[in-house]
């Protein structure tokens, strides 16, 4: 092992021209870049930049139209049967981290040497030994016996970072190999996000190549040498760390601003709608919130940030700790909110998980259309067939889903098709408020635009329309307000000429700055 | 929003595709439907003066409509997405509460037969307790729920079998003719068509299908999810109790041990029900014709003289073939858009 200088000047993972295209999209297109050993590189990008396609490529998973990967002088043959990444001496530590809860820290830690050593007999105190020696040696001190679920959230990011070191140096004897970390920072302190730093550095110092996925511009910063910024499949920047400015970054990551064509601002507002006032749940800090009939309101922030919990907790989908909601003239405490009391306020939720809570697929989709319909505008008992399926024709055909065809069972449909059904199922109920995560996740350019103008119709007929979203692009369209959330407050609200993408993206960005200069005292004790 | 309301894709063009998918479709419907008759027809004609009577079809009638009630029963938890594998001993311990009580206690036979149906209303309430309030898997709920019942019917009754039940009861099951078909096929008749009108055409049947089938989805949508499959559990108790009835009525007795091997035929007619009529999905008339088959099968292959063990060999293939073939109807669904 050595971090010596000519090792480090050398080019360790080489890639070159790599392409993928989904359906005649290029979502990575003709990526090269290279990380010498020992280097920390980092990879920035938006949602759908192509980041996590090109991590894929890089672990095996997908196999690349185009182009060629080295690693350590030696060409990967792309893709990699599943699992078998390890043995080229790639390790990938993804946000989820791929630990097992139940199971002890040792377990986690030597879980393949456990499952694949030739002696059936497990040895319990040399294993907790070893693992322990292992965790110890990047100064941690983590009780191997412990069950992983008792961690901290940062120690269980840490274990799964010295497994997946350790993985790599089985395979390369300790010298190269390449540790993918997947964005491991999100729900981390900023004390927690240092140790996290420090155990990485030390890594990279025994020769390792480490690409480092992040919103984060800070943290990118201040960790790696290098960085690439990836836009709409192309790289944008190849910036050396040292010598670029925040700006820098941030010009690479939004591109230059495309004139989109904004729906107008919806001209009517018919007085508040909806008032929420210390609203507070896990990850959340007591928000206060008031939309106006006919208004579009979009709640954003990088991951972790908390925007996305708003919706679920207004609608009782999730349990808020306290806070109280103002709708429709009645006074409704939060913590006792349930989905059916929220649609007896005139309240719909969209969420984001559209095949687990949207949609259910086994079932047709006059059957997923017409439920909330029934007790209401169709009758409880003796409910005729005929009569359902001419009220489920009739929205198919207003929401223009494909195939026209009610009897059709929803997993046949495409995503954007699933999405409009889901809307035509809420907005025929004639919702005051109308609550969305991520609308237009996996749905396909065109019925974005359609869903687009649902939207905005329901709002130009009065109703309230909260939408979360990570799309900067989409709250652009469609909204009149904005609100940018970090570390589960609202650090800033934007309207006007101010909702675009780009402020809103700089914003997300700026929000981390702050949590950084806040906690210096902190962060030098625990340096010490 | 004018953009987004375009005209529907002209359906011109695939005309006879469409002809095609509808003919299969309805052909599915109703395969079993013909195999049925298919099986009918085949034992016709190897045994015409034993197997094609009038009295062979009645008692395969009357003495089936126990089994047919205890598959709908069973159908109503799957359709919310809950297994109940207490049926059969429920129905076991309801006959054996009627014999002690009505025999041994002396109760008249309305008491014993609302004691009967208490029991079943009980067990449903303790399978939903244990599975909604501790979130255990229903699976192990009413596995362990109906060993215990079993053990309480060989506790009340000795182990013995008690005869003697009230002839009232005998009589309004299985005497009593109408049209030459017991009283009993009636009964399994009108709880088939009750459960079918309401899955089919009452929002309740609605919301247990969406329990069943996203549960997420039902609980967003404002479907108290926890009450629908109590009411589930509640119902399928009542309805083995109610077979327990009928199953001391056939027989005039209630023995311990027979009835808790009914449990597999009620899994095997469910699940080759979800095959017809409604092809996909549990449903009463595919449940009742499911059963009728594959009584008719046993009653035809016993009459060319095999031997028992034909039950178990058709039961459980019957039971196996049919998810297989449900498994087939899934993926034919997709294949064909």
């Amino acid at each position: 092992m050595s971090g010596s200088a000519a090792e480090n000047s050398a080019a360790n993972l080489v890639v070159e021209g790599l392409t993928k295209s989904f359906g005649g999209t290029k979502v990575v297109d003709s990526v090269s870049l290279t990380v010498n050993y020992g280097e920390i590189h980092g990879l920035l990008g938006h949602n759908g930049s192509g980041k996590s396609t090109l991590i894929k490529m890089l672990s095996g998973v997908y196999a690349p139209d185009g182009g060629r990967v080295t690693l350590g002088g030696r060409e990967l043959p792309l893709p990699l049967p599943a699992g078998e990444f390890n043995r080229y001496g790639i390790a990938v530590v993804h946000q989820a981290l791929g630990l097992v809860p139940s199971l002890s820290v040792t377990e986690n830690l030597l879980a393949r040497r456990l499952v694949r050593q030739a002696n059936p007999m497990i040895r319990w105190g040399r294993a907790h030994r070893e693992a322990r020696a292992a965790l110890s040696e990047y100064g941690l001190a983590i009780d191997p016996q412990a069950a992983v679920a008792d961690l901290a959230p940062v120690e269980r990011a840490l274990v799964a970072i010295v497994r997946a070191f350790r993985e790599i140096a089985e395979t390369t004897s300790g010298k190269g190999g390449l540790l993918i970390l997947d964005e491991p920072t999100p729900f981390l302190s900023r004390v927690d996000v240092e140790r996290l730093f420090a155990l990485v550095r030390a890594l990279a110092g025994q020769g390792t190549s480490v690409i480092f996925v992040s919103h984060d511009v800070d943290e990118v910063k201040e960790l790696t040498h290098r960085a690439t910024v990836l836009r709409n499949g192309l790289i944008a920047a190849s910036l050396t760390t040292a010598s670029a400015s925040k700006a820098d970054f941030i010009a690479a990551i939004v591109g230059r601003h495309l004139g989109s064509e904004r729906s107008a601002a919806s001209p009517r507002r018919g007085g508040t709608a909806i008032a929420v006032s210390g609203l507070a749940t896990a990850g959340l800090a007591p928000l206060d919130l008031e939309v106006e009939a006919g208004e579009v309101l979009g709640l954003t922030g990088l991951v972790g940030s908390g925007y996305d919990r708003v919706p679920y907790s207004l609608y009782g989908a999730e349990v808020a700790t306290d806070g109280i909601l103002t709708i429709a003239g009645k006074r409704m405490p939060l913590p006792g909110m349930s989905p059916a009391r929220a649609i007896a306020c005139g309240m719909v939720l969209v969420p984001a998980d559209r095949q687990g809570a949207g949609i259910a697929e086994g079932l047709t989709v006059g059957e997923n259309i017409v439920l909330p319909a029934l007790g209401r505008s169709l009758p409880r008992f003796f409910v005729r067939a005929a009569r359902v399926a001419r009220h489920a024709a009739g929205l198919v055909q207003d929401f223009d889903v494909r195939p026209c065809d009610p009897g059709r069972l929803m997993r046949e449909l495409s995503g954007g098709n699933q999405q409009k059904v889901v809307l035509a199922k809420w907005l025929q109920t004639e919702p005051g408020v109308i609550l969305l995560d991520e609308p237009t996740q996996g749905v396909d350019v065109g019925a974005r635009h359609q869903v687009y103008g649902f939207i905005r119709d329901a709002a130009a007929r009065g109703a309230a329309v909260i939408c979360a979203s990570s799309d900067h692009e989409q709250l652009e369209m469609i909204c009149d307000r904005v609100l940018v959330f970090s570390h589960g407050r609202v650090v800033a609200s934007l309207t006007g000429s101010d909702v675009n993408k780009s402020t809103i993206t700089e914003r997300c960005l700026d929000s981390l700055a702050g949590t950084l200069s806040g906690t210096p005292v902190l962060l030098e004790e625990k340096l010490q | 929003m004018s953009e987004a309301v375009t005209a529907s894709p002209s359906s011109a063009g695939e005309n006879p595709r469409h002809g095609r998918r509808r003919f299969l479709l309805q052909l599915e419907r109703f395969a079993l439907l013909i195999a049925w008759l298919l099986i009918i027809a085949v034992f016709g004609f190897i045994a015409p003066e034993t197997f094609l009577t009038w009295p062979n079809f009645s008692t395969i009638f009357g003495s089936q409509a126990v089994l047919v009630i205890l598959t709908l029963g069973l159908i109503i938890p799957l359709t919310a997405g809950d297994i109940d594998l207490s049926i059969a001993q429920v129905l076991t311990l309801s006959s054996m509460v009627i014999a002690v009580l009505n025999v041994g206690h002396g109760w008249p036979i309305g008491a014993a037969i609302a004691a009967a149906i208490a029991v079943g209303l009980l067990t449903g309430l303790l399978n939903a307790f244990f599975t909604l309030y501790f979130r255990i898997h229903s699976l192990i709920v009413t596995l362990g729920t109906g060993t215990f019942l079993h053990g309480v019917t060989l506790w009340i009754s000795s182990s013995r079998t008690i005869g003697g039940i009230d002839w009232g009861l005998v009589n309004a099951t299985i005497l009593t003719r109408f049209l030459g078909i017991p009283l009993a096929f009636y009964y399994a008749l009108a709880l088939a068509l009750l459960l079918l009108y309401v899955f089919e055409f009452t929002s309740l049947g609605r919301k247990a299908l969406f329990v069943g089938r996203g549960r997420e989805v039902a609980r967003l949508s404002g479907i108290p999810v926890t009450r629908m499959r109590l009411i589930c559990f509640l119902a399928s108790g009542v309805f083995a109790s109610i077979a327990g009835v009928l199953y001391a009525g056939t027989s005039g007795s209630a023995d311990p041990n027979s009835g808790t091997q009914l449990m597999l035929p009620a899994f095997a007619a469910a699940y080759l029900g979800a095959t017809t009529i409604s092809p996909g999905r549990f449903n009463p008339l595919g449940s009742m014709i499911a059963v009728y088959l594959l009584v008719t099968g046993i009653t035809g292959l016993s009459i060319l003289g095999i031997d028992t063990f034909v039950q178990d060999l058709f039961y459980g293939g019957a039971l196996v073939i049919a998810v297989a073939l449900s498994q087939l109807v899934r993926g034919r669904e997709e294949s064909l858009t």
